[in-house]
């Protein structure tokens, strides 16, 4: 029969049941039970309930974005607060949630202030027939001005002691969601280990300012003349989020805490590559507000197509497995090298990579003299950077070739050991010490020629 | 004045009939995928007769995803390779598309699609399997796009199926009949190969049913039978001169030029005559066969013409002439056709009428009769209990594509009287799911 039918998307995150990892974030797709139903009507596995806490007022516009060229919305920003819907209806409508999709993940995101209302508002939610809970410390505006938010999140005390008196109070899992507005994402990952959190979800929104209004010299989105740092999500911020992901699935003392992976999914490798590095489950906020939820289509069927050609069954046989490979700078191989390779067939000679070694790194790249456009790599100069090959438009077309044996490995941590740290500049990977680079007096004497044969 | 040469070899074949959507390269695919814009309950995808996923399988392309986007064209339509090429794309989904509305050039969703097929056809993935075997047996009389989608599906639901078909190709009219500048034999036949090699369907070639013996022999061996028969060879006109040498039928004439490509003789001056899409294709073929002077003959005005506008700008763009307002009298010629007799047209009151003492003569060695296929009628009479319409359509329940007769269903051209390939590979597996409904059922 179909391999598909061996594929099993299910995940018990902590406790939390659900058909598959697909996770609506809390934020306005999951204002409203009429959205999570719709979302888990389309195919989506679980959703983080809009942050529920106190009443609140939203600023009216209240989204930016990050348009790069005709791509909309790259980046997004938002100066929303939490949810400004009534409790009772949030927690009403949770309740019918749940009785309609009993098997699908329900979690109330939550963000109060005192003691008194965390115990309050966790009896409420688990009442109203919660899955689990989600601790909002991320959001970087407005709530922070109150002591919430990411206010928390930046103080790991405070955060390991509201993380404390949660797990008291609390009878359903725990997630504890984690701002990227910090330098170093261990101490928050840390500080809610030890308040004993079941699970961490990252990350919230990074504190930005999309664009000024060229007319009222306000950043967006502007109110009323003036603006303020928004919470930038979407595509931009993926790096960053696997980057955090990853340093707190490779700390001893936090890799063994389930993660939810947040941060610029829009699509299944964004979904792979998040659980490649140790998520067990994924979030959407950014790309559901833009496409909807349909696109939960092409997270499923691309995941199962992945894990159907890898041979895994559950994402359990492969989440993690590139932690291992991500690993710091000094144990990473000096003696390896690749070059650019130009594929002449494929060329449509733009001169881009020419351009962008010559002018931004190396000049290992040379035009062409025969009156084509194709252009050259200078092997002895080329330092294998790859920017050439990001630069140029054409699919494979630049492809960076490996030039050494592999026999050798030397490392920058193995040179320290055995106390042999360079002490000239003999870098053969940068042509050695005698590398070449053009006289500086060259600059002047390539000046292309107009029309008419004068410089200019 | 002809603008290509006479065909010698094969090569100058592939030349003249060089293909219109040839196969993207990966850059295009990644730049054109970009583009699609993952509308909310796409027009594209409403426009497209099989309702293939559009949005879904453009985003699959550029994420890297091919083979899962082959898979959402075919779980909708199992001719998804040949109709990328061949379905009249500006009239359906890229016509559609929202960038038209702000004069962007539309999504190139036809080219996608076969980027996507062609990808599994070349390396052979198996997307299919058969279902269980559940041990019922369905015939299907005609290989065209109706019964091979057909075939397919039942054979995802656990049906032993049996194609019996006239010919000794599959896919009907899509080798035999579609121009040869829209997709080359070799494609055609590679999705057949690609579709059966997983599903598993028989097909008995030169088995045309043609006898009542026949098809009680079939109703005795198989749970249900499916009709896609398409239509006949081309209708007489009922004229003097119509038996000439020189007189071809178009779907005749282009069945040859599929078949023999440069072996065909074409003449020198070729009069086409009629207005519709396949009046096109064979004023077009005989143009690129390298004939001296193409004349299309319409008995109406340009606009009341049946073909796609871009049909016709292909063949005046191939160096045909339109004659517009002639209507032919007769086809002159003793043993060989040497010319053709008409009268010109006006229009009065909406109605054709011809103008007393206009007649006129066009001399040719070549007249193409491309004024419609006949219908199947004769063998369809067979059939007991089978209604059809007044033009000799099969009737059938449009949610299941049963006929009156309970044990058949039809499809394709012969229940639309003749429209495109996508229908009959929408009908197909319409029909199978009914066959599927009403045998699990009885
Ligand atoms: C000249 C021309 C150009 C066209 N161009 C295009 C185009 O560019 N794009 C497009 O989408 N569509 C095009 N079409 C239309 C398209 O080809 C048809 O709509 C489509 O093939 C119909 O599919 P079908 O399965 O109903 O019938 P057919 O394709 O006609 O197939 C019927 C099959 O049944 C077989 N058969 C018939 N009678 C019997 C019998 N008694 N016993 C056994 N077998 C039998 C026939 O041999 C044939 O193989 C074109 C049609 C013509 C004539
Ligand atoms: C408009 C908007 C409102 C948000 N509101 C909340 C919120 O109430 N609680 C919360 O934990 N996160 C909130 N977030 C953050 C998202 O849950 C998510 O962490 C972030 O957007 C990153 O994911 P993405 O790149 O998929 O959008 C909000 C995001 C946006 C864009
Ligand atoms: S960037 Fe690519 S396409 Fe452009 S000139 Fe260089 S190799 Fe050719
Ligand atoms: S890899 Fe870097 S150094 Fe080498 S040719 Fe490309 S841009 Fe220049
Ligand atoms: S209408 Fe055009 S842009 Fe919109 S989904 Fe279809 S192909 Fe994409």
């Amino acid at each position: 029969m179909n391999k598909k039918d061996k594929i099993d998307l299910s995940v018990n995150f902590v406790g939390i049941k659900a058909p598959n990892p697909f996770w609506l974030a809390s934020a306005p797709p999951t204002n409203t039970g009429y959205q999570i139903m719709k979302a888990f009507d389309a195919g989506w596995g679980g959703a983080v309930w809009k942050t529920l806490g106190m009443p609140t007022i939203n600023v009216s516009s209240r989204y930016g974005s990050t348009n790069y060229r005709d791509t909309r919305m790259a980046g997004f920003s938002n100066i929303e607060l939490i949810s400004d819907r009534p409790l009772e209806d949030n927690l009403r409508e949770m309740t019918e949630v749940k009785k309609h999709f009993p098997d699908h993940a329900v979690i109330a995101s939550l963000m109060v202030d005192t003691r008194e209302e965390w115990e309050d508002i966790i009896k409420q939610v688990e009442d109203a027939g919660a899955d689990g809970i989600e601790l909002n410390f991320g959001c970087p505006h407005g709530m922070c001005e109150r002591g919430m938010g990411s206010a928390v999140g930046q103080e790991p005390e405070v955060l390991k002691t509201i993380v404390e008196w949660v797990m008291e109070a609390a009878n359903i899992p725990v997630i504890t969601k984690l701002s990227p507005n910090i330098s170093h994402i261990i101490d928050p990952g840390l500080a809610a280990v030890q308040g004993k959190t079941d699970a961490i979800s990252l990350i919230n929104t990074v504190k930005s300012i999309v664009g000024i209004d060229l007319d009222s010299y306000a950043p967006y989105p502007v109110v009323d003349g003036k603006g303020t740092n928004g919470g930038y999500c979407g595509p931009a911020v993926k790096p960053i989020a696997l980057h955090m992901l990853k340093d707190l699935m490779q700390h001893p003392e936090i890799k063994n805490t389930p993660m939810s992976g947040i941060g610029g999914i829009e699509t299944w490798r964004d979904v792979v590559e998040f659980i490649l590095l140790g998520a067990t489950s994924v979030q959407v906020c950014t790309a559901v507000m833009h496409y909807g939820f349909g696109i939960v289509r092409e997270l499923e069927a691309g995941l199962i197509n992945f894990m159907e050609d890898k041979g895994y069954t559950t994402i359990y046989d492969f989440a993690g497995k590139a932690l291992p490979n991500v690993t710091d700078w000094k144990h990473l191989n000096l003696k390896s090298e690749v070059k650019a390779r130009i594929n002449k067939d494929k060329c449509i000679g733009c001169d881009l990579c020419y351009i962008s070694c010559d002018d931004g790194a190396h000049q290992a790249i040379a035009l062409p003299t025969d009156g084509s456009r194709i252009p050259t790599i200078i092997e002895e100069n080329c330092v294998g950077c790859n920017l050439c090959s990001l630069v140029c438009p054409v699919e494979d077309c630049i492809t960076m070739e490996k030039f050494d044996d592999g026999k050798e490995h030397e490392t920058w941590h193995e040179l320290t050991e055995s106390d042999r740290i360079p002490d000239t500049w003999n870098d053969d990977r940068a042509g050695g010490k005698g590398h070449w680079v053009p006289e500086p007096i060259e600059a002047l004497k390539t000046k292309r020629k107009d029309k008419s044969g004068w410089k200019k | 004045m002809a603008e290509y040469k006479r065909l010698a070899t094969e090569q100058d074949f592939k030349e003249n009939f060089k293909q219109k959507k040839p196969l993207m390269n990966e850059t295009q695919a990644h730049y054109e995928s970009s583009r699609c814009l993952f509308c909310y309950d796409a027009p594209c995808m409403d426009a497209c007769p099989t309702g293939i996923d559009i949005p879904l399988f453009i985003k699959q392309i550029q994420t890297g995803n091919t083979v899962g986007a082959a898979k959402t064209i075919y779980d909708s339509n199992w001719m998804g390779n040949a109709c990328g090429t061949i379905c009249p794309t500006g009239i359906l989904c890229e016509g559609a598309c929202v960038y038209n509305n702000q004069d962007v050039a539309p999504l190139l969703i036809g080219r996608l699609q076969n980027y996507a097929t062609m990808s599994v056809i070349e390396s052979g993935k198996q997307l299919y399997s058969p279902g269980e075997e559940n041990g019922k047996k369905v015939a299907i009389i005609g290989a065209g796009p109706a019964g091979i989608a057909c075939a397919c599906e039942l054979r995802t639901l656990g049906y032993t199926v049996d194609i019996y078909e006239a010919k000794s190709l599959p896919s009907g009219l899509t080798v035999h009949g579609v121009a040869p500048y829209k997709i080359t034999n070799e494609e055609v036949m590679a999705e057949m190969d690609y579709l059966q090699n997983q599903l598993g369907y028989t097909i008995k070639y030169n088995n045309a049913i043609t006898s009542k013996a026949q098809l009680s022999e079939l109703e005795a061996n198989y749970s249900a039978i499916f009709i896609g028969v398409g239509l006949g060879v081309t209708a007489t006109l009922n004229m003097t001169g119509e038996n000439l040498n020189g007189v071809h039928g178009a779907v005749e004439f282009i069945e040859e030029l599929r078949m023999k490509h440069s072996e065909i003789k074409i003449a020198h001056k070729v009069v086409v005559i009629g207005g519709g899409n396949t009046a096109m294709d064979a004023a077009s073929g005989s143009a690129r066969l390298g004939a001296e002077e193409v004349t299309l003959a319409y008995r109406g005005d340009k606009e009341r013409m049946g073909a796609y506008g871009f049909e016709y700008d292909l063949a005046i763009g191939a160096g045909v002439k339109g004659l517009f307002n002639a209507s032919p009298l007769e086809i002159l010629g003793k043993e060989n056709v040497e010319g053709i007799r008409f009268i010109k047209t006006v229009i009065v009151d909406g109605k054709l009428s011809t103008i007393v003492g206009s007649e006129f003569t066009v001399e040719c060695d070549m007249v193409i009769k491309a004024t419609g296929q006949a219908k199947q009628g004769t063998f369809l009479s067979l059939i007991d209990g089978l209604d059809l319409d007044n033009r000799t359509r099969i009737v059938v329940n449009v949610a299941t594509n049963q006929t009156s007769n309970p044990m058949y269903f039809a499809g394709g051209d012969a229940i639309n009287g003749g429209a495109e390939v996508v229908n009959g590979a929408y009908d197909g597996k319409l029909a199978a799911n009914g066959i599927h409904e009403w045998l699990t059922q009885h």
